[in-house]
């Protein structure tokens, strides 16, 4: 038993933000008890929560874990250490492993290899067509059989509209989720920055803003016409967020995410090349970044997802255009998410929505998201005012892709308990046992 | 002034006083190429190596004959140009090239920002001999030059330059350059290859060339780049040459005293007439001559006090 | 204890006598003006060597070549400052072929500038022979040169310096030696 004592308890899926008590026993939430007392009778360990908040266990819905076939990039072990430290319970991993996750076999090994060596708990995203080439399906049932909690190509494209429309259309006899990768890459072409004032200036081919907008328009036409869920990954452009908001308005089963990066940074911080700000989609210019928040106030997006995408020196150490693309984001996505919370229309529990609440509603991830009786004993527990340096020493991925080392950030996961099990701490007398 | 840069990475952030530093140099190399015996013996004992990863013998040429000079031992080394995706290629590269303890690196690379990043990671100089799309800080000093010696000053001057806008690293430079130095700017060509955000570098943009070209002091042509055409940013090099080529009649809209310039090589017939190329307006030779007197002078002035760094 | 201070050489009039002497110096040895040209070392030569054209032309009442050169691209120590020093002129506005060259400098020293200047005078041509007129000669050598022509020899320590000015009107012209501190315990 496990008894996380006076924290602000917030969990938006049972209305509460308070202060309260939590009991943990056998991997489930036992009991929640208001106000700072406890029963004089408890007699399992306890965790002062005075000053922290308590939160249902993050849930990072899109992550690259490299496993199986990048292993010296991340793999399982390493991944799901940086999600704990992070303040992330669970987290959902896409498909472009080699080989690809298009096979329920390759599917089962990574669940097999989460339960054995993860520090989060590890959904495998299946791809929707076979090698992600884009021509066939791959096995749909089977794969969510085999522990596949949606289906996506991330990394790119689907590029066309006909295998798209039968991938929702099969999708939905099954009640299975589709997460797009929304991006026409013939228009993108060769870019590798933003098409912007900075990507001219220094001479980069430029990725438009519509070669994103154009396929979540796509994506959105096609959910309407077969009936199936879409979900849009990664949104980054001011017309994306528009897309996604009139569709919700039209009532169509469509939700999105987007990144740290794309309400924290703009194109302007590729100056100087640096590939550590090279992601697809790119970051985008400062309206495009006003949109995505105006998106996560109103409700539009629907969740904060990293794409926490590791890569080795080797291939961010070259020309910009060479570079490859994507940062790591667990170990910073939840600060960078509290300092939203600045400009006073993000709430407390409008972050546990979205980093918790509603990816668990959106995957269908049975148990998680909130902290109401009987859900999994996962809890984030926030220091909301640590001040702390990101320093590339003390990342626990396997690659160090960031352009965030240095920064000053605010807030961090004090300690990350996952199945009662405590899978990160920074609190004195709080060790990991996990 | 004095001259503190290690690198000539492009002319973003080179100060109007840098610029001039360099053309006063350059004045005093172009003495040296008066002279029967055209060469110096300041950078006796320095080695320059030209690291091409892009075809351009006429660029790698002045380099080269800008080094020899000077006396420095000029060396060139041509790279495949074909592994631009595989990162290690250049790094690779430029480590083994460093590895010789060269002075200076004239880094030429389709990748724009490839001499920035040499520029981390290797101890030597590095004059950016052009980088994709970005800068070609040498042709932007030598059309600075170049001009100042044909109309006695840039500020005020209408300077039209005329092309593929999107793709050009010269553009970039002089935008730097000549912009700097107070030129009214026009950029024109065909709307597909001059992105509509060029006006934030302060200067106008246009696709009616007899607008671009109405009392402009300069007409600066740039090479269509005939290879490009698959990707279809306009529809045959007849419409082309038609809309956006120099033609007599078009250039008697320019200052009588108007001058053309280029910086090659040109595609006669397609971006500059046949006979304007030649005529008494032109000063694309001049250009080629300005050359060799502002690399000497880039050489010269990144040659002192880095020994150190070996 | 002594203090390091500045101390007057040559005041104008006494340039003027010194470079008159040299002037005849010049015309004597070489029997006339037949032949010669001058060449100022940029920058202090380039006012002595004018002066010296002007006493040729009142004396002999013939109008000698002059020129001037800049060494810096001859110096051998390029590498060793921290910066590129900037580049001046250099015009030899005739042919130096067969002809009898004065190079004039302010101040010798080292002896390295001379043998930068020669270095470039002889990438002009080839001079029947060249001289080496100087206002002050301080000593401390570092190469086998020494000039035809020294108007004052002033003996230094290396660490103290010559400054001729001659930058003004000729009324303003002077030599001045900058003492060096004394050491310590002098």
């Amino acid at each position: 038993m496990l008894l996380i004592k006076g924290g602000r308890v917030i969990d938006p899926v049972s209305k509460r933000d308070e202060t309260g008590s939590i009991v943990l026993e056998n991997g489930k939430v036992k009991d929640y008890i208001p106000g700072g007392n406890i029963p004089k009778t408890f007699d399992g360990k306890v965790i002062d929560a005075a000053g922290k908040w308590v939160l249902p266990g993050l849930i990072d819905m899109h992550v690259h874990l490299r496993d199986p076939g990048y292993e010296w990039k991340e793999d399982i072990r390493s991944g799901t250490l940086s999600a704990a430290a992070g303040g992330f319970c669970s987290v959902a991993c896409m498909a472009n492993t080699k080989p690809v996750n298009d096979h329920p076999e390759i599917t089962g090994s990574i669940r097999r290899k989460a339960a054995e060596e993860g520090a989060a708990n590890v959904y495998p995203v299946a791809a929707v067509t076979r090698g992600m080439e884009g021509r066939e399906m791959t096995d749909f049932a089977e794969l969510a059989e085999a522990g596949a909690v949606a289906f996506s190509d991330d990394g790119k494209p689907v590029a066309s509209s006909l295998m798209m429309r039968r991938a929702l259309e099969y999708a939905k006899a099954f009640d299975l989720l589709i997460l797009s990768h929304a991006e026409d890459a013939e228009l993108a072409g060769e870019g590798a920055a933003h098409e912007g004032w900075t990507a001219h200036r220094l001479g980069i081919p430029g990725i438009p803003s519509a070669a994103e907008e154009i396929a979540i328009a796509r994506d959105i036409l096609l959910a309407r016409l077969s009936g199936g869920k879409i979900h849009i990954q990664h949104i980054s452009t001011r017309m994306g967020v528009d897309l996604l908001r009139m569709a919700k308005r039209s009532g169509l089963p469509v939700t999105g995410e987007t990144a740290p990066h794309y309400f924290t940074l703009t194109d302007a911080a590729i100056e100087g090349y640096n590939t550590n700000a090279k992601m697809n989609p790119p970051l985008r210019a400062e309206e495009d970044r006003m949109a995505v928040l105006e998106g996560l106030i109103d409700g539009t997006i629907d969740a904060i997802a990293t794409d926490h995408a590791p890569h080795d020196d080797y291939v961010k150490r070259c020309e910009f255009v060479a570079a490859a693309n994507g940062i790591i984001g667990l170990e910073t996505a939840l600060p960078l998410s509290l300092a939203l919370l600045a400009g006073g229309k993000i709430t407390p529990p409008r972050i546990a929505e979205l980093l918790s609440a509603n990816p668990a509603r959106i995957l269908k991830l049975q148990g998680k998201g909130s902290l109401r009786k009987g859900a999994d004993a996962d809890v984030t527990l926030v220091d909301p005012d640590v001040e702390w340096e990101y320093r590339e020493q003390d990342v626990r991925s396997k690659s160090r892709n960031s352009p965030f080392f240095g920064w000053k950030l605010r807030g961090r996961a004090a300690a990350t308990i996952r199945g009662g099990r405590i899978t990160h701490s920074l609190m004195p007398g709080v060790s990991v046992n996990d | 002034m004095q001259w503190r840069r290690r690198h000539v990475l492009g002319l973003a952030d080179f100060r109007v006083e840098e610029m001039e530093f360099v053309i006063d140099t350059a004045r005093s190399m172009e003495e040296v190429l008066t002279r029967d015996i055209k060469k110096v013996p300041a950078l006796r004992g320095k080695t320059a190596v030209n690291l091409f990863f892009e075809a351009s013998t006429r660029t790698r040429t002045s380099f080269e004959i800008a080094g020899k000079r000077l006396s420095a031992d000029v060396v060139n080394f041509s790279a495949a140009t074909s592994s631009v995706t595989k990162g290690e290629t250049l790094l690779d590269t430029a480590r083994n090239i460093e590895a010789m303890k060269p002075n200076i690196l004239v880094v030429r690379h389709p990748a724009s920002g490839a001499p920035h990043f040499l520029s981390q990671h290797v101890s030597c100089s590095i004059i950016n001999a052009g980088d994709g799309a970005n800068e070609h800080p040498s042709q932007g000093l030598l059309d600075l030059y170049t001009i100042l010696k044909a109309k006695g000053k840039v500020s005020g001057l209408k300077i039209a330059i005329i092309g593929d806008i999107l793709h050009s690293r010269v553009v970039r430079s002089n935008l730097h350059s000549l912009g700097r130095m107070g030129a009214k700017l026009w950029l024109c060509g065909p709307s597909t290859l001059v992105p509509k955000e060029m006006e934030r570098a302060g200067a106008r943009v246009t696709y009616d060339m007899r607008e671009a070209v109405r009392d402009a002091d300069v007409v600066m042509m740039l090479r269509i780049q005939l290879e490009r055409q698959k990707t279809a940013y306009f529809p045959s090099l007849r419409e082309y040459s038609r809309m956006f080529g120099l033609s007599r009649a078009v250039f008697s809209l320019a200052k009588e005293d108007a001058v053309i310039m280029h910086p090659g090589p040109i595609n006669r017939g397609v971006e500059l007439s046949d006979d304007l190329a030649d005529s008494a307006q032109s000063r694309i030779l001049n250009q080629v001559e300005s050359g060799v007197a502002v690399r000497m002078a880039l050489l010269y002035l990144l040659a002192g006090g880095h020994d150190a760094a070996h | 204890m002594k203090k390091p201070g500045k101390k007057v050489i040559l005041d104008s009039k006494g340039m003027e006598r010194v470079l008159s002497r040299l002037t005849h110096e010049i015309l004597e040895k070489n029997k006339g003006a037949e032949d010669l040209a001058l060449v100022g070392i940029w920058s202090g030569g380039v006012p002595l060597s004018k002066f010296i054209q002007e006493k040729i032309r009142a004396i002999e009442g013939v109008e000698v070549p002059a020129g001037f050169v800049d060494i810096t691209l001859y110096r051998d120590d390029l590498s060793r400052a921290g910066y590129q020093p900037r580049l001046k002129r250099t015009e030899i506005p005739f042919s130096i072929d067969e002809k009898k060259v004065i190079l004039v400098d302010d101040v010798l020293f080292t002896g390295r500038t001379i043998r930068a200047a020669m270095d470039a005078l002889i990438d002009f041509g080839r001079p029947k022979n060249i001289q080496l007129a100087v206002l002050i000669d301080r000593g401390h050598r570092e190469l086998p040169i020494r000039a035809d022509y020294v108007g004052r020899n002033v003996p230094t320590s290396r660490s103290e310096t010559v400054d001729v000015m001659v930058q003004g009107g000729r009324e303003e012209w002077k030599v001045v030696l900058n003492e060096a501190a004394p050491a310590r315990g002098e």
